[in-house]
């Protein structure tokens, strides 16, 4: 007897598997496509939903959290709203269809949707590994996104942003991205929510940034109280490129953000900057894979987490060192702030070293704010609670402040600090 | 302006008393310098009247402009204009110089139902202010007193001072750690200050400062009692001849 066929489906399960027959008539997809979809949702009939028994879900239990999946709904209302930084390129996906729009030069930009139909995206709706739920779901919804080409050489004078506008029901989108070599670009990709009702929404950006390249992709995750995200960022890095990584959650009830990189060009450097801002009955979970497969490379992660209420937050951070791999320089810290004897958080890092010559080190704390700080601004005629959201605000605004450049550290603190006067 | 009946005071977390029955007053207009050897409570003393929460008032009273404050946490006594010149001024990462003196500044006139300052008239104020202290604009430029020399820290405490115009100026070993230049600028931007109206406490080792910020009234603070008052040559005194014929006359 196989126990497989035991195990009843959870609600979600069960709705996932159903609303692959629904949307089944309008997913867009030429043959080859369609089977990949198959296939994937039967790894997911199959394995159903991950639980903590999978290593890599452990903190995050999906199939207990994820209690039930909205319908999609094409007619939901959503619009596209200021782009962060003035004067950026703006491409949106509104409610699962992307919408081209004018492309910066010097870009090549095509609709997933158009990649699906045509089949040349067939070969992306393939998972990761077993335990990729994520890559798993995407590709077997996936309806839209974009695929860019920044050509190379190409400086692009302003940010490029990506904005995923969901307003209730299903989104799942994808974003293959190729920065030419020696290209420079600023990409913001920005998932938000209108709507109170809650959504279920999937991205995957797969990146290559290829030799000499500089990029900088914010991932601004702004989804609404009662939404799941379950987002995953693939890249690979080439010889002298340099990719810096911004994370920042601040939304959603049930999220996961994956990011997983392969480190393949001598040279090069990545940096991951990460603020998690948690309130209420929440769980944010980023989960960080990094892959030093050659010589003479180095990369730095930093997170900084905020919790409130009764939320919840993992962050896993495994970095794996090849054996050719020697001289890598690898420094991973993950710095907490829990303001609330409810909330909970739990730091796993992982260091998989097989050369002999590297420098790697890693370090996580979970702090209270200082009290010696808080007494000399409240000294200075600052009230209590003004103090503590400016030494909360302080404490993440230093890892904003990495960005240097006014036009995106100007927003996105004006965003943190409207979420921490809503949650302190 | 200040009236202290008979306090006393202890550390919060372990009970050790350091004031013990201490009783001071000091008039509007008045600078009255407090001077004691180490360990006599004088820097307890500022932090108690500033309402830091590590030290608990169990008998007397403090009473500012004839109310007592001992139930007003840290920001209150502020915004009523008292305020703390720290010894060891603090160094907060990510927090800006000149959004702190903003926030502070406004936080007090909302406080006494004053309009807040307009952005313009800000600026107007701390480089007023910040020229007359010769402090370099840079510094403004920084996270509060981060990477501050010793120097550059107790000036940005008298920077503040002058912003926010308390009525209560308590200096903290405000001397100490500054060469004989820096002692001068801070000694002038403190009697910039002194005014009919406002009263200044220089708790300090040396009479060295009181050179330059000239005492109305000197108390000997040892264990946690004033033991003798003065006037200015009290200081000359004690320079001359150490604390011991004073404790000895008191014991």
């Amino acid at each position: 007897m196989n126990i497989q066929n035991t195990i009843t489906r959870t609600a979600a399960e069960q709705a996932l598997l159903e609303a692959y027959g629904h949307q089944l008539s309008d997913l867009p997809g030429d043959g080859a496509v369609l089977s990949a979809r198959d296939t994937l949702l039967s790894d997911l009939k199959d394995a159903g939903l991950p639980t903590r028994r999978l290593e890599s879900w452990h903190y995050t239990d999906l199939r207990a959290l994820l209690r039930t999946v909205p319908a999609f709904d094409g007619s939901a209302f959503a619009e596209p709203v200021e782009p962060l930084a003035v004067g950026s390129a703006v491409l949106t996906v509104i409610n699962g269809h992307a919408d081209a729009g004018q492309a910066p030069e010097g870009l090549h930009v095509k609709r997933y949707g158009e990649s699906l139909l045509d089949g040349t995206a067939a070969g992306d709706l393939v998972e990761r590994n077993a335990e990729d739920a994520i890559g798993r779901i995407n590709g077997t919804f996936v309806r839209d996104g974009f695929e860019i080409e920044i050509l190379e050489g190409t400086v692009l004078a302003q940010p490029l942003e990506l904005q995923i506008v969901q307003g209730a029901g299903q989104s799942h989108s994808r974003f293959p991205v190729t920065f030419g070599p020696r290209s420079k670009a600023t990409v913001i990709e920005r998932h938000l929510s209108v709507d109170g009702r809650p959504s279920l929404v999937s991205s995957v950006s797969d990146l290559i940034v290829e030799d000499g390249a500089e990029v900088t992709w914010i991932l601004l995750q702004q989804q609404g109280a009662e939404d799941t995200h379950l987002g995953q960022l693939n890249f690979e890095l080439g010889e002298n490129a340099s990719f810096r990584l911004f994370v920042i959650n601040a939304g959603g009830k049930l999220v996961r953000q994956e990011v997983h990189g392969v480190v393949t060009g001598e040279g090069s450097d990545f940096k991951l900057r990460g603020i998690n801002l948690m309130g209420g009955d929440t769980l944010t979970d980023v989960t960080f894979t990094l892959g030093h497969d050659v010589a003479n490379t180095t990369s730095t992660e930093i997170i900084r987490n905020v919790l409130f209420d009764k939320a919840r937050g993992v962050f896993q951070g495994q970095i794996r060192v090849a054996q050719d791999a020697q001289k890598t320089d690898a420094k991973m810290a993950c710095n907490t702030l829990l303001l609330s004897d409810d909330a909970d958080f739990a730091a796993k890092p992982e260091l998989e070293i097989f050369a002999d010559d590297v420098q790697c080190g890693h370090g996580a704390t979970v702090i209270d704010l200082n009290p010696t700080h808080l007494y000399y601004l409240q000294a200075r005629g600052i009230p209590e609670n003004r103090a503590r959201a400016m030494l909360v605000n302080a404490f993440v605004d230093e890892i904003v402040e990495e960005l240097e450049d006014e036009a995106l550290i100007e927003p996105l603190e004006l965003i943190i600090s409207e979420w921490l006067a809503r949650h302190a | 302006m200040l009236e202290i009946r008979n306090l006393h005071a202890r550390i919060a977390e372990d009970g050790t008393e350091i004031i013990r029955g201490l009783n001071l007053t000091v008039k509007a207009g008045e600078v009255a310098a407090i001077m004691g050897p180490n360990g006599s409570g004088k820097s307890t003393l500022s932090y108690i009247l500033s309402g830091r929460e590590d030290y608990e008032v169990t008998e007397g009273d403090i009473l500012y402009n004839g109310e007592s404050i001992l139930e007003l946490d840290a920001s209150e006594r502020a915004a009523k204009g008292i305020f703390l010149a720290f010894q060891y001024p603090v160094e907060i990462p990510g927090v800006a110089t000149m959004q702190f003196l903003k926030v502070a500044m406004n936080e007090q006139r909302k406080y006494r139902g004053e309009e807040e300052l307009k952005t313009p008239d800000f600026i107007r104020r701390v480089k007023e202010a910040a020229a007359e202290l010769k402090i370099n604009p840079d510094m403004l430029k920084r996270p509060l007193n981060v990477g501050f020399s010793g120097g550059e820290k107790k000036r940005a405490e008298i920077l503040q001072m002058a912003l926010l115009e308390p009525n209560l100026c308590i200096l903290d070993e405000t001397d100490s750690g500054l060469d004989i230049d820096a002692l001068k600028i801070v000694s002038d931007g403190v009697n910039a200050l002194r005014s009919p109206d406002r009263a200044v406490i220089v708790i300090t080792h040396y009479q060295r400062l009181l050179e330059y910020i000239v005492p109305d009234t000197v108390h000997v603070l040892y264990k946690g009692q004033v033991i003798k008052t003065g006037d200015k040559s009290l200081a000359l005194d004690l320079e001359a001849n150490g604390y011991a014929d004073i404790i000895g006359a008191a014991a």
